[in-house]
């Protein structure tokens, strides 16, 4: 009998199962994007059958950090920018989980920058959602990776002299193999990728562009956002690597013009780690947590390792 | 002693196989019936640079390198061959014979490969008027050719056994059975000739004037040679850890390979990843999703886990990190030990910390101080460390194998089924008490993520008992308190349910301590052994629990005796200040004796710090060590 009853349970789920009880109340500021993202976290978890207790949700610090203390999985809030290697160890030693790893953008893509590149080179089987608002929040509107060139804040009160970073091509570039851009104010596309990133084999980055109504002077800043996929003005294949990139930069640049793109832009078939690991010997076929409630679990020693000592 | 011990050292270059040779040397020794000890010196180079390994073999337990050595093997370094003038690492083809000598004892032997090193280097050492002084016996012999004649130059190793083997009248049977065994056929055949011949020639040619020879010895039961890394990795397997995660760095290296060597064949997992922030938080992460796990670092690497060392103390879940030290600041002497990662380790990372520290002094211990520290880290859901050092890690010692043939230790500790789940507290939205309030030991048990009934939330914040975040003072305080209570309920168990993980020696009457900690036992209690057979009046202690300290037992070795000595590889005299600062006392009765040279201590040099101690002498000790006078003097 497994000691993870939860994984692959089947009943009917009520959305509301992924609300907690009467607290805590969110701290997000009225308006803030970050609701967004537990509103199409709670609709899609269901919708792909999942129960709340077959899914961990791990987060790094900041106001996008406290997603999971809203949103009722398991969860572990983690430090800032440590939620990937957090998130993929939990992965790799129970891969019946599923893995929703979340983060801002400065938790994610300037501290936790190195495990980003990481995570998405190894291809771990998890998605990844980093809440870009442009901006660092709880710690009060300081300038951020994303935040864009000239942006003033008391970080950089001549303008930030830095091009802020790129996100869907440093996740392309590194290997990801599902990216797409999603935003607070599209609820139903959030949702629809945030479905495709969960049951994506492989490491799923959504850039969630989240409006910051306290820190970004214009809280309507992804608005109006336009869906690369049901505008007739763009045309591209999400399996051909060189178009998407092609695509990712013009929404990047656009981005910074008022031009809010959003969608699909990358899906890739490469076998994730953990099927890598598996085929390489290199993990066992059943969930590696298992096997300490496994009464019958042969347990090597170290005494079979001592021949070559002698 | 040395009448009935032999120090063998072989030198030479890194790379020029003096590890592999020696490894299979101190196993012919330990299967010839003799107790060993080595001892690793090495540059932080790939290639070249003076590098020796020193193997002492008695036919009584051997605890320490031992003083100076008696057995000098001179390879040549064959990488400095054809310096540039004036290169920085230039001209050393002369240093594995030159840097030796100083240490080496009287009556010792030297054999050196003529065919490599030429006869002006050597005659500007003085060599002849300095062997007729020190009663050495030098055998120039050419090495090199012999390795040709048969096979290839590389293969003067080889040559250097055979004439070592002849030298000490030793049977040549052991030595076959493990070339045997580590080569493949093809340069077996041309290594065994090279040895035969070696061995005959020295037989037949010269006169054995020199008093050594092979020790005697004999095992009652089978040996197996281990380093302190293979007995840390083998206590890790054994206590069911099946998940590694880490980034290179020496010396912690040694036991990543060893584990990433055997985990997956065992079913587990190990994890090389983009730096030791991420290798800590692996641990962490894979520990939360139920498998035990470890990380670890040397020095510089383990700064870095600071964070993910704070953040399982915070969310209670267990890990199991390795800090093995090698001398600092910043890089230092990568490949040199050092203990000045004391303070640090039971320090690191921020706010009131709760952690467990573990300093095995010899192989033994460190097997059992690794299985110890999984047990407690699950049991009582608190991150421990074992604190060792490059010396700890690359010795090698000789351990019966029946002291590893012990069950497996795969309990998960005080974590939940879903059957128990059921039954215990959970708040109105159905989530569990996973950090309750009131539980005995301060240990509230755990759930995993994917059982049923167990959903709560672990933060890094400070949290309600189903992990919500939360500044109430209340909860602060009662949260704080139950995570401390923890190192109170451990120091219980260490003092109740197992032996003492101290190790004593000496005369139980005497009136002058040695007290020491970690790697620095070994030549400690030696030394205690011979002052005592000199007819002086000594005890000591190596200390292995670093926090929580043992109060009781420091507490009652220091009131018995007038004065003690505080002997530790550092400057600072880190272990010396843990103790006032544990105890808050004895200022005035501690003294210590400081080595921070890069070498690790030999008995000799205890052996004085005592006589000064005692004499109060005004004579300056040797440069190397350093007496640190009690506080008040």
């Amino acid at each position: 009998m497994s000691a993870f009853n939860a994984i692959g349970d089947e009943r009917e789920i009520d959305r509301d199962e992924f609300t907690p009880g009467l607290e805590p109340q969110p701290t997000w500021c009225p308006g803030c994007g970050d609701f967004g993202v537990l509103k199409a976290l709670k609709q899609a978890l269901p919708e792909v059958g999942l129960t709340p207790e077959e899914v961990l949700t791990v987060t790094g610090i900041g106001c996008s950090g406290k997603l999971n203390s809203y949103l009722d999985t398991y969860g572990f809030h983690t430090i800032h920018g440590r939620s990937l290697p957090v998130a993929r160890a939990a992965k790799l030693a129970n891969d019946g989980l599923t893995v929703v790893a979340a983060g801002g953008d400065g938790d994610g893509y300037g501290i936790g920058g190195n495990h980003f590149m990481h995570t998405a080179r190894e291809n771990h089987d998890m998605t990844y959602i980093v809440f870009n608002n442009e901006v660092f929040g709880l710690t009060k509107g300081q300038t951020s990776p994303t935040s864009p060139k000239g942006h003033t804040s008391k970080t950089t009160p001549h303008g930030n002299a830095k091009s802020p970073i790129r996100p869907l091509s440093l996740a392309l570039t590194s290997g990801a193999t599902y990216i797409a851009r999603t935003a607070a104010v599209n609820p139903n596309q959030a949702k629809e990728i945030i479905k495709e990133a969960i049951e994506h084999d492989g490491f799923a980055h959504i850039d969630f562009l989240t409006q910051c109504p306290t820190w970004n002077k214009d809280a309507r800043q992804y608005v109006p956002y336009v869906d690369v996929q049901e505008s007739d003005d763009y045309d591209f294949d999400i399996h051909d690597r060189k178009e998407a990139q092609e695509m990712m930069f013009e929404t990047e640049n656009a981005l910074y013009d008022g031009t809010v793109l959003t969608g699909r832009y990358f899906v890739d078939e490469r076998p994730s780690y953990q099927q890598q690991k598996k085929e390489l010997g290199e993990m066992p076929e059943e969930p590696l947590a298992e096997r300490y409630f496994d009464d019958d679990a042969e347990w090597e020693r170290s005494y079979d390792l001592l021949e070559r000592h002698k | 002693m040395s009448d009935h011990e032999l120090i063998w050292r072989i030198a030479g270059g890194s790379g020029d196989g003096i590890d592999s040779t020696s490894q299979n040397f101190a196993k012919a020794l330990m299967r010839s019936g003799l107790d060993v000890f080595t001892h690793r010196h090495y540059p932080s180079r790939i290639r070249g640079g003076h590098t020796y390994v020193e193997i002492r073999a008695a036919g009584h337990k051997v605890q320490s390198r031992g003083d100076g050595y008696n057995f000098l093997l001179a390879l040549g370094d064959s990488f400095a061959r054809n310096p540039k003038e004036g290169a920085y690492y230039g001209n050393e083809e002369i240093k594995p014979l030159s840097e030796n000598l100083d240490e080496l004892n009287e009556g010792g032997i030297i054999v050196y490969d003529s065919g490599l090193l030429s006869e002006d280097d050597v005659s500007e050492l003085d060599l002849e008027e300095r062997a007729e002084e020190n009663d050495w016996h030098v055998f120039p012999i050419d090495l090199r050719a012999m390795a040709k004649e048969h096979g290839r130059e590389v293969m003067r190793n080889t040559a250097g056994v055979g004439v070592t083997a002849a030298l000490l009248e030793m049977d040549l049977e052991h030595i076959e059975d493990l070339m045997r065994d580590a080569m493949p056929e093809k340069i077996l055949e041309p290594n065994l000739e090279i040895l035969h011949d070696a061995h005959d020639m020295v037989t037949e040619e010269y006169d054995f004037e020199h008093d050594l020879r092979i020790p005697e010895g004999d095992h009652e039961d089978e040996q197996a040679l281990l380093s302190g890394s293979n007995a840390i990795a083998y206590g890790a397997i054994d206590s069911g850890c099946r998940f590694i995660a880490g980034y290179p760095m020496t010396p912690w290296t040694d036991v990543f390979t060893i584990m990433s060597q055997n985990l997956p064949d065992m079913g587990g997992i190990s994890e090389q990843v983009e730096d030791e922030i991420a290798a800590a938080a692996l641990a962490v992460g894979a520990s939360h999703a139920g498998v035990k796990a470890m990380s670890g670092s040397s020095g510089g690497g383990f700064a870095l886990m600071s964070e993910p060392l704070g953040l399982a103390e915070m969310t209670e879940t267990p890990i199991v990190l390795l800090e093995s030290m090698r001398a600092g600041p910043s890089t230092g002497m990568p490949t040199k030990p050092e203990q000045g990662d004391l303070e640090f380790t039971l320090y690191t990372s921020q706010g009131d910390s709760a952690r467990v520290v573990f300093a095995p002094g010899n192989i033994e211990e460190a097997y059992e101080q690794t299985r110890l520290a999984f047990h407690v880290a699950y049991e009582y859901q608190i991150p421990t460390i074992i604190i060792y050092d490059q010396k700890l890690s690359g010795e090698n010692e000789n351990v019966a194998v029946s002291f590893l043939d012990r069950e497996p230790d795969p309990s998960l500790g005080s974590t939940l089924t879903e059957d128990e789940l059921e039954d215990l507290p959970h708040d109105e939205s159905g989530k569990f008490h996973r950090f309750q309030h009131d539980v005995e030991n301060g240990v509230s048990p755990r759930s995993l993520p994917g059982q049923k009934g167990g959903r709560f939330l672990a933060t890094g914040n400070e949290h309600t008992p189903a992990g919500h975040i939360s500044e109430d003072p209340d909860n602060r305080v009662f949260q704080m308190d139950r995570r401390l209570e923890k190192l109170e309920a451990i120091r219980a168990e260490l003092d109740e349910e197992h032996d003492s993980n101290q190790t004593y020696a000496g005369d139980e009457s005497a009136d002058f301590g040695i007290i020491t900690w970690g790697s620095a036992q070994g030549a400690v209690l030696e030394a205690t052994e011979r002052l005592n057979e000199q007819g002086h009046s000594v005890k000591a202690v190596g200390v292995s629990d670093m926090m929580p300290f043992p109060e009781a037992e420091l507490t009652e070795f220091i009131e018995s005796v007038d004065q003690a000595m505080v002997v530790e590889m550092n400057a600072t005299a880190q272990f010396r200040g843990l103790i006032q600062k544990e105890l808050g006392r004895y200022g005035e009765k501690l003294t210590s004796l400081l080595k921070y040279n890069g070498n690790p201590f030999e008995p000799a040099d205890i052996v004085e710090g005592y006589e000064l101690n005692v004499d109060g002498s005004d004579a300056e000790p040797d440069a190397q060590v350093r007496i640190e006078p009690a506080a008040g003097d």
